[in-house]
């Protein structure tokens, strides 16, 4: 991609967008005083969030593993809705019932973030199979992390994806740990790109930190997966901090981190575009300020929403049309009404 | 009215549905080709193409993920699960994604999908190819469970577990789908959820489904000839659970037994009879009285294998010393 100033400031937005919302998102559980134990922050993973997403269109689908807020927001999430969410808020995405690991959104084709390492996988194969069925020019992208490599499910479904020429990528954003593993303590050979390929996928490896690298290789691998050639992507990255919010990493050593917080693709793109465009500062603020503002509102809206009625319990078990389990308290009253006969 | 099996009535229903919803597709292992392990989707292949009917490697996890993953995004698939006991390779895609989609997205979307699979003794399969598992799909909400006990209900709770919203788990016995039975595919389909008094009778109820609908029904005619009349009730679906049948039969007859094939801990019989004593205490003559599969891995030796289960004399015996 040689892209213009105007599309360069827009891919630093999208990354700015999603550090903003990742430094912001901790304090609806200072404020609010809730656990809010399960937040895995993806920052440092935005150029793979953006340069994947980039040349996705409309129709197309992907799943997220439990660090997914900022593949969301890349695809075009309201990040008032997402902090609602997280929140466990009425208003947000899933009407507070999923939170930060569940968020979903049909119409942006957001087929589901999953808590269970790889479980979202083999669902772009299905959307994957419903395009070819269909002969809808859709693709479906499974985003994951390094964790879900040694996971079986993962390669059931890149066979199932190459033997049935799905228009399906996989995606790895590989941020060197899982929880307090890291990689070459999870597999003998981490070159993960390699296994891709004796599946029959297009495997590609790329860095993480230069967001203008991966949208050329995404654009690439997502044609492809158009024309029916389902493809893996590592996004190599670094984890800045801990799994989830509580966790401090003391299993890191810091010179480890000091390393690893060099891979800062926000960093890189300021960095190319004040050397190649002559960004200014002043460009850089306005972006920055406006979306300061707009996280801010996020914030407060997700803090003054209003949590889900206690009726919400019940709903959404199974299709409205059906009715909904029975509240423990009233099967309660019911029996020991109609059977408590020996004293009353 | 057609003279037909329940395999073939099986067959038949999934025919039916992919030629009025294009939508409809087979996904599984063998299903293809080889025209399904126990044969209900032969000739399918040859009249619906491969799009349609979709030969699944050995990938339990990978293809019924992709079958809730298909689901979400505009088909309607029936993933052949080949038996029951592989529920556990692909108990992650049911359990945690296929169940849970629709509550934890804020009902946003739902997953319309079949499992097809089979389970239950009969055919000297041996412990992982025999098991009633439907006791560990009934413990997590949002799954529906179906196990057809006729040849009718082959047909048309079949279709009717086509027209769901959530996803069902369609429970066959591997027994039964060489017994004959008449079919009317014009009738209406299976009520939903509904259960079926199969033969009336004022002294015992007795609550069952699948294979063992057959065996108590024959325990009901051995004791009639006592003067003894048992009513058997075919819940035909677990989840949705027909309280209302069954309570308005134990009210009537102050007496109930639940025969399963599933084991007895924990199991499914263990769930009704309890809901039974808290909800019709009053009208209870008798203790509920559980007949279910022995606690045993399943053997392959025929003998044995018959006595995992219970067996018509076990039942006829039972009724006859419950109701004196």
């Amino acid at each position: 991609m040689r892209p213009t100033k105007e599309q360069s400031l827009e891919v630093y937005r999208r990354m700015r967008r999603i550090r903003t919302f990742e430094e912001r998102v901790g304090e609806l559980f200072v404020r609010q005083q809730t656990a809010g134990s399960m937040l895995h922050l993806s920052i440092a993973e935005e150029a793979a969030a953006v340069g994947v997403t980039y040349p996705m269109r409309e129709g197309d689908s992907f799943t997220t593993h439990h660090r997914g807020h900022g593949i969301f927001l890349a695809r075009g999430a309201d990040p008032k809705r997402m902090m609602a969410e997280i929140a466990g808020k009425a208003d947000g995405y899933c009407r507070g019932k999923g939170g930060s690991m569940h968020i979903a959104d049909r119409t942006l084709g957001h087929l589901g973030a999953n808590a269970i390492v790889g479980g979202g996988i083999p669902a772009v194969v299905g959307a994957g199979l419903s395009y070819k069925v269909l002969a809808k020019p859709n693709v479906s992208i499974a985003f994951f992390g390094d964790g879900a490599m040694q996971q079986g499910v993962l390669y059931e479904s890149m066979n199932l994806a190459a033997l049935w020429r799905l228009p399906v990528v996989f995606v790895c954003v590989n941020n060197q740990w899982g929880m307090g593993t890291r990689i070459d303590r999870a597999a003998a050979n981490t070159q993960f790109h390699e296994r891709a390929r004796t599946f029959g996928l297009e495997g590609h490896v790329v860095d993480g930190a230069d967001v203008f690298a991966v949208i050329d290789i995404a654009e690439r691998l997502v044609q492809g997966a158009r024309d029916g050639r389902a493809a893996y992507l590592s996004v190599e990255c670094y984890r800045y901090y801990g799994h989830a919010r509580m966790d401090k990493s003391p299993y890191r050593t810091p010179e480890e981190e000091a390393e690893g917080r060099k891979q800062d693709p926000i960093q890189r793109a300021i960095t190319r575009l004040r050397e190649k465009d002559g960004a200014t500062t002043g460009e850089f603020e306005a972006i920055d300020a406006a979306i300061a503002q707009e996280m801010d509102e996020a914030v407060e809206f997700a803090i003054n929403a209003a949590p889900p009625p206690v009726t919400d319990l019940f709903r959404d078990v199974y299709d409205d049309h059906e009715p909904a389990p029975e509240p423990l308290r009233k099967r309660l009253e019911r029996i020991l009404t109609t059977n408590l006969t020996a004293t009353n | 009215m057609i003279e037909t099996t329940y395999r073939e009535a099986l067959g038949l229903a999934l025919r039916h549905a992919m030629m009025e919803d294009p939508t409809v597709v087979i996904i599984g292992e063998e299903v293809g080709a080889y025209g399904g392990a126990y044969g209900v989707t032969k000739g399918l292949l040859q009249e619906f193409g491969k799009e349609r009917v979709i030969d699944s490697p050995i990938s339990e996890a990978g293809f019924v993920g992709a079958a809730v993953g298909a689901a979400m995004s505009g088909l309607r698939p029936v993933a052949e699960l080949m038996y029951v006991d592989f529920s556990g390779i692909a108990m992650d895609q049911i359990a945690n994604q296929a169940a849970k989609i629709r509550y934890m997205f804020g009902g946003q979307m739902g997953v319309p999908m079949v499992l097809r699979t089979q389970g239950g003794t009969g055919r000297s399969a041996a412990a992982q190819h025999s098991q009633s598992l439907e006791g560990w799909f009934l413990q997590v909400p949002g799954l529906r469970v179906a196990l057809p006990g006729t040849v009718s209900d082959a047909y048309h709770l079949l279709r009717a577990s086509l027209r769901q919203a959530d996803p069902v788990v369609f429970i066959e016995h591997k027994a039964l789908y060489v017994q004959k039975g008449k079919l009317d595919p014009t009738q209406a389909d299976a009520n939903w959820g509904r259960a079926v008094v199969r033969r009336p009778g004022g002294h015992v109820t007795v609550v069952t489904y699948s294979r063992m609908l057959t065996y108590a029904l024959a325990a009901a005619e051995n004791v009639a000839g006592h003067g003894v009349e048992a009513e058997v009730i075919d819940l035909r679906t677990l989840n949705p659970l027909d309280w209302e049948t069954v309570s308005g039969s134990v009210t009537k007859t102050g007496r109930a037994i639940v025969v399963t094939e599933a084991c007895l801990t924990g199991g499914p019989a263990a769930e009704i009879s309890a809901r039974i004593q808290e909800e019709c205490f009053d009208f209870l003559e008798e203790p509920i009285v559980r007949i279910a599969g022995e606690d045993v891995p399943i053997p392959v030796a025929p003998a044995l294998e018959a006595r995992s289960v219970p067996t018509v004399a076990l039942i006829t015996e039972i009724i006859r010393k419950l109701v004196r």
